[in-house]
């Protein structure tokens, strides 16, 4: 049977990842290279790089961590963040990222999202929704972009089917109310997106611990996980991770 | 060109640079190239056809570049390994697109079908069949295939597809895959190896399987 994945997950700026400060036992602790090469042996099922470089001339140094990541780690690469033209995909496609994910982009140009699907197969092309729950009707959330500046006063239901139709091959779904909590994933967020679309769909923010993740699939329904700092301060590995996933009677590869 | 060369075939489609790093790896210091030249193709010792995307580009792709006529030939005679698309091309016809493939295992490509993608309790099964599932060996032939040594039967590959091979012939499935459904994962016949799955991004049954490849004397 599939396994439900584990995706640990790098913000990267200027070559170097942000939060993995806490490192041990790494030669260069802020190198993403070295540290994907570290999850992957650890059995991560993927690993998600997201460039949150500011400069726009320094966007290329991200080409080369992808390049030198796909001579070394042998695991599905998905890489987000400032994509917003069809050459940016085919750059980090080429470059050797499996799938390449956009969020704003999406937003403000859904034909970016068609096109490029057309284009390089919608296997490749991940959509990242930032959700917020709606304070005036429960049980709506709404999408936001910029980094979570922006509200679009999209549902994010709709959103997420709408993306599906244009062609996206999974969707990365962040709740920007559990972000940094620690509390889980939103979890009704992450059911009722699952439920309404028939492509894959990562849970992502608010985890704080391994039932965490577990929950996320078995309540949210969610076909993979994404964490990032209980696996970047050395809490929890990712094989912790997944005997407590499958302790849980969840499928997963180890 | 240097003897013992392997070379990736390349028509456009995929991440030929996974699969052609991913094979320098295991080589042992034999040349891996990736190429669209069929003189290229023709003098390799080995050739692998990777494949992303839709059926119906590959397909054309191969065509303009001229690259058909030379894939069909190294099918016939030297070690061949197709990947994803790669495998499904060699098959009669694809239902993605409705396109004829090269014709040269006899069988038909088809979607997963929507009514059978759900678990028992009701839990749906999504499409793209995206992550790591179970490769269960077959040996129709009475032995277990070369490109299997060392690897564990049940061993976790990663697949992101829609659509899948069903051949005719029993004999050349190599391995089969439940997702909803069983379906036919790895295909082989005489010099030809065939994944759905990609080896280039399944850690180490991945690269145990293109070491295998490349060690292969069929």
């Amino acid at each position: 049977m599939l396994a439900k994945r584990i995706i640990p997950c790098l913000d990267v700026t200027a070559g170097r990842v942000v939060k993995g400060t806490n490192f041990v036992d790494l030669r260069d602790a802020g190198d993403p290279v070295e540290i994907a090469r570290r999850y992957d042996a650890q059995g991560a099922d993927e690993v998600t790089f997201l460039d949150i470089t500011a400069s726009s001339d320094q966007r290329d140094i991200i080409l080369h961590i992808v390049e030198a990541c796909a001579e070394q780690v042998f695991i599905p690469l998905t890489v987000g963040g400032g994509v917003r033209a069809i050459a940016d995909v085919r750059r980090l496609l080429n470059a050797g990222a499996d799938k390449v994910s956009m969020n704003t982009a999406a937003v403000q140009n859904p034909d970016l999202v068609a096109e490029a699907s057309a284009k390089v197969g919608n296997q490749c092309i991940v959509v990242a929704i930032d959700a917020k729950a709606d304070a005036s009707q429960p049980g709506r959330w709404q999408v936001f972009t910029h980094g979570g500046r922006n509200g679009t006063g999209m549902c994010v239901i709709e959103w997420a089917r709408k993306v599906q139709q244009l062609g996206a091959g999974e969707i990365l779904l962040t709740s920007m109310d559990r972000d940094g909590t620690k509390a889980g994933f939103d979890l009704a967020l992450t059911r009722a997106v699952a439920d309404a679309v028939d492509i894959p769909v990562i849970a992502s923010s608010g985890v704080g611990n391994l039932d965490h993740l577990a929950d996320g699939v078995t309540e949210g329904r969610a076909d993979a996980v994404l964490a990032a700092s209980i696996f970047h301060f050395g809490e929890y590995t990712v094989r912790q991770a997944k005997e407590r996933m499958r302790e849980r009677g969840i499928e997963v590869r180890l | 060109m240097i003897a013992g060369t392997i070379a990736v075939v390349d028509y456009g489609m995929g991440n030929l640079r996974s699969v052609a790093k991913a094979l320098e790896h295991v080589a042992g210091g034999k040349p891996v190239v990736v190429t669209a030249d069929p003189a290229v193709l023709a003098a390799a010792e080995r050739v692998v056809v990777p494949g992303q995307g839709a059926m119906p580009d590959c397909m054309r792709e191969l065509a303009e570049r001229g690259l058909k006529q030379a894939v069909i030939d190294a099918a016939a005679n030297k070690p061949f390994l197709g990947i994803c698309i790669g495998q499904q091309m060699l098959f009669e016809h694809s239902e993605e697109g409705d396109v004829p493939g090269l014709g040269i295992l006899r069988g038909q490509v088809r979607r997963f079908p929507a009514a059978k993608m759900h678990l028992p309790d009701g839990q749906k099964l999504k499409v793209p069949h995206m992550g790591w599932n179970e490769v269960r060996q077959q040996s129709a032939q009475g032995r277990p295939h070369p490109l299997w040594n060392g690897i564990a039967d049940g061993s976790r590959f990663y697949f992101v597809h829609s659509y899948f091979v069903a051949p005719d012939d029993a004999d050349c499935v190599a391995g089969t895959t439940d997702y909803g459904i069983p379906f036919t994962s790895a295909c082989a016949r005489d010099n030809i190896f065939a994944v759905q799955c990609h080896p280039e991004k399944s850690a180490q049954a991945g690269l145990a399987l293109l070491a295998n490849f490349i060690n292969w004397k069929p």
